[in-house]
């Protein structure tokens, strides 16, 4: 198939972007679409002109590293995956696809496609851990813990941490993503001692980061590559709200 | 003559004597020594949280991102760990002796024990941590099986457990750095290693945005760097896997262990088309449930449901009863090989056999309806049913597989073909896990101790957290002690800046080629000369071959690539150009690796060296050793023997018949 792109350029954070309009044509519906980005770049290199920046690693949809914002969805247009799973069959001959990178002002653009997410992993430095050296544990299964909690942990621990649910928030908010997290640990014994410190001081790391407020509208979960639910961000509510009133410094 | 320090006495207590005797550091001391980390993967992740615990100066590289994009996080299947928590006869000597053998006798044993022997602890730190394994209804973990065992000792979380154990490691590495005994370095590529008065004393590294060259310090260096399978351009793993941390350590004398020990994975998705960037794993422990066949007849073009029960060939359960569908990977994969070779395969490209879950689906669906009191429940509420099972144990890689290929593996059976996926060899590194160069170790993937010619499934996540949280706090403290009395080396020291200049060097000197053909192409070219002709199967001729083929590509590289933008900013042609150069490299090492091991074992398949039967056939009175390789320049390298004694593990024709 024949496509036409326009694709977000930007030399630097600090310079000025614009969208650059490309033709690509003998696209294989077998693609992913970061593959079809690499015949458009191989062909880049190919004509002396420089190829477009954009993060990618595994190709696999767990690394969350890839992070287009295609035709104005995060990850484009397939529910539930990520930008490197979404294959070319999603689109047909002829049609014109737009790609951003996140736009978010806590996600400042490196370059074209790329953004710098080291916002998250400062907001996982305020609380998202337990605090356990090695050498600490207890015999794994002296700690039984009931399926359906376990379970709930688990779907809220296979977020990827691409920042979808930021891009995709008309406040760019990290809530999603912060409430993922405080989520996992509240539901699990182990998490128990530091629950209250751990709501809040993600929260207040959240804020200083820049990110915007939740007004629930719910675009973070629909366009959330590994749908994690929005209930965990009333799970993140109540555990900040608990937080305030029992916690005592 | 190599000295893997193995400490003396009885096997399953050479770990605790070490422990016990070992050199330890005081706490104020610890303050005052810094350590190095390439990579964040478990094994990084791991080493740098547990040392930075301990209070040791940490610095942390990597080139992703964040810590946490590391490519230990795309591992599927499981963990094991000899837990016997299923009463169904695992022990540390179980898991010991099922790793050796799985390896076809070429790791050393005491490391393999010591391995076994942590296990079980990893498990423990990882739930303590909250890490969410699978469970029971009852609360407690739940187990399934890998290839090559006889017993349930894999640890699970869904078909994304390397996710969740990185995720762990991380989060204690991300609260290190809170405290302030960490310092991350993200989107930082090392290029050089350091090395003053023969000890290895820091690294050169690119900051990656602004394409800046930086000099880190420390007392000791940590390369945990990963794997090197994309020296095959196709393989499982991430884009950016790469081998140039430690080939950079091999040409600062680190001798390499056993590169041409490559794994190829039986069960990932099929090579659709030329523009194909990456391959995708289909988990091993979909084994358990799928049962694998071709056609009993040659070019079948009917549908896989058209195809009747007695025409369908199970070959591995034909071939080997005992271990049926789970026998280890490199036996998988050539059975396999074989089948399509001989003109069984299927597909449109006839490279791929079927991974069918049906039966067990509907076995499933019959204990569930039982177990819900339907008496006479219909064939769709028992397909509706099973799929619900499978969908709780393998969902994520169903709808992988789906979003790939485009078909329903619900409804038809998946198919597979084998793919490159990690590497047995690396860095030679002795019991403490130090290189040949004083001050510098190489941790999980990165080396090459543990999994002899083949490793095992769901072993490699247990060896990377085994490396990182319980062997190097207690060796490199042995290693440390002796360093209190050094202070930290200024890093306007000579080494230093002739290491920066050399790295620089080499940038200028790739930005000046100004050539015609992309990084991607020579990459490609790379790929097909050792996918053909050192990879499933290898012969002398082949071997040969590649070795000039590599060659001739290599100066090829350096006269004719072209890199666009500029070496100061972020530019991925460039960061890919200098990993394409070192694989240049590092592949004509496999290749001669595999010339010189004129026998097969485990995943190194010597046409010349098989039994009537067509399995690996080991000659262990002339290579039951350690191929460690110095490097003496350009395509010179001298081969240094580590010779492999067995006390436990008698070595004998591995049967799984």
């Amino acid at each position: 198939m024949g496509l036409t792109l326009k694709v977000w350029r930007q030399k630097n954070t600090k310079a000025q972007g614009g969208f650059e309009t490309y033709q690509v044509k003998d696209i294989s519906s077998e693609m992913s679409f970061l593959e079809m980005f690499d015949v458009l770049n191989e062909r880049l290199i190919n004509e002396g002109k420089e190829p477009i920046a954009f993060d990618h690693d595994c190709r696999e949809g767990i690394c969350g590293m890839c992070s287009m914002h295609i035709n104005g969805r995060a990850h484009g247009p397939w529910a539930g995956t990520t930008t490197c799973q979404l294959h070319m069959r999603a689109f047909k001959d002829g049609d014109t696809i737009t790609v951003e990178p996140w736009r978010a002002e806590a996600f400042p653009v490196l370059k074209d496609l790329t953004v710098d997410r080291g916002a998250f992993d400062r907001i996982i430095e305020a609380g998202g851990y337990i605090s356990v050296n090695t050498g600490n544990a207890v015999d794994a299964n002296a700690i039984p813990i009931p399926k359906d909690k376990a379970d709930a942990a688990f779907a809220a621990a296979a977020c990827i941490g691409c920042g979808a649910c930021v891009a995709a928030c008309k406040n760019s908010s990290a809530m999603l993503f912060v409430s993922a997290k405080v989520s996992q640990l509240a539901q699990l014994p182990q998490g128990e001692p530091e629950r209250a410190t751990r709501a809040l001081n993600m929260v207040a790391q959240m804020d200083k980061e820049g990110f915007g407020s939740c007004t629930n509208t719910g675009a973070c979960e629909a366009e959330c590559p590994k749908e994690i639910s929005l209930s965990n961000i009333a799970r993140l509510n109540r555990e900040f709200i608990r937080a305030g009133f029992t916690y005592e410094k | 003559m190599l000295d893997a320090k193995i400490p003396a006495g009885q096997l399953n207590s050479k770990w605790e004597d070490y422990k016990g005797h070992c050199k330890l550091v005081n706490p104020a001391n610890k303050r005052s020594l810094e350590i190095i980390i390439v990579g964040t993967g478990l094994a990084g992740a791991s080493a740098a949280a547990s040392l930075g615990e301990l209070g040791y100066k940490v610095k942390a590289f990597c080139f992703q991102d964040s810590a946490r994009r590391a490519h230990s996080i795309a591992a599927q299947g499981g963990i094991n760990a000899a837990k016997n928590y299923q009463n169904d006869g695992d022990s540390v000597f179980r898991l010991f002796y099922d790793t050796v053998k799985g390896g076809d006798y070429r790791a050393r044993e005491a490391n393999v024990h010591r391995l076994a022997e942590v296990s079980a602890n990893i498990i423990d730190q990882c739930v303590a941590q909250g890490v969410p394994f699978a469970r029971e209804y009852g609360g407690l973990l739940s187990n399934r099986s890998f290839g090559g065992t006889q017993v349930q000792r894999t640890f699970y979380a869904a078909g994304q457990t390397g996710q969740q154990l990185l995720l762990g490691a991380y989060s204690a590495l991300e609260r290190q750095v809170a405290l302030g005994n960490v310092t991350l370095y993200t989107r930082h590529e090392m290029l050089d290693i350091v090395k003053i008065d023969g000890k290895a004393r820091g690294i050169i590294a690119r900051d990656l945005t602004t394409g800046k060259l930086e000099r880190h310090f420390g007392h000791a260096v940590l390369l945990c760097s990963g794997g090197y399978g994309n020296v095959f351009y196709l393989s499982t793993n991430a884009m950016g896997s790469n081998v140039t941390a430690a080939w950079k350590a091999t040409k600062k004398g680190a001798f390499f262990g056993n590169p041409c020990f490559t794994q190829i994975h039986p069960t990932c998705i099929p090579v659709s088309g030329d523009h194909q960037s990456k391959l995708t794993l289909m988990s091993e422990s979909l084994r358990n449930d799928g049962r694998i066949w071709v056609p009993k007849k040659q070019n079948d073009t009917r549908k896989p449901s058209d195809i009747p029960e007695d025409e369908r060939d199970y070959y591995l359960e034909r071939r080997y009863p005992a271990f049926g569908n789970l026998v280890p990977r490199d036996v998988a994969s050539r059975a396999a090989k074989e089948r399509c070779d001989a003109g069984y395969g299927v597909g449109s490209s006839k490279q791929a056999v079927y991974l069918d879950f049906a039966a067990n689906m509907e076995r499933y669906g019959k204990i569930e309806a039982g177990k819900r009191g339907l008496h006479n429940p219909t064939p769709d509420q028992i397909r509706q049913l099973g799929k619900e099972v499978v969908v709780e144990k393998y969902g994520n890689l169903f709808d992988m597989y789906a979003k790939i290929t485009g078909e329903d593996p619900y409804e038809v059976p998946m198919r597979i073909y084998p793919a490159v996926h990690y590497t047995m060899g690396g860095l030679w590194v002795d019991y403490e896990l130090m290189t040949t160069v004083p001050g510098l170790y190489a941790l999980g993937e990165a080396n090459f101790s543990d999994h002899g010619a083949n490793r095992l499934g769901a072993s490699a996540l247990m060896q990377g957290l085994a490396d990182g949280y319980f062997v190097i706090p207690y060796t490199i403290g042995n290693y440390l002690a002796d360093e209190i009395r050094t202070k930290a080396i200024p890093t306007d020291h000579p080494a230093f800046v002739e290491a920066e200049k050399q790295a620089q060097e080499t940038i200028d000197r790739l930005m000046n080629i100004k050539g015609s053909k992309s990084v991607d192409h020579f990459h490609k070219k790379l790929g097909k000369i050792m996918w053909e002709k050192c990879g499933m199967a290898r012969n002398e001729q082949g071997l040969k071959e590649a070795i000039e083929e590599i060659k001739a590509l290599r100066a090829e590289f350096w006269k004719d690539v072209r890199i666009p933008g500029e070496a100061n900013e972020l530019n991925p042609e460039l960061e890919k150009a200098g990993r394409v150069a070192d694989f240049l490299e590092l592949g004509e090492l496999m290749c001669m690796d595999a010339l010189n091991r004129r026998e097969s074992c485990g995943g190194h398949f010597r046409e010349e060296s098989q039994t009537e039967e067509g399995e690996a056939l080991r000659d262990d009175a002339n290579f039951s050793y350690v191929a460690a390789w110095e490097y003496k320049g350009d395509s010179a390298y001298e081969l240094h023997k580590e010779p492999l004694v067995f006390e436990e593990c008698k070595p004998t024709q591995r049967s799984y018949k």
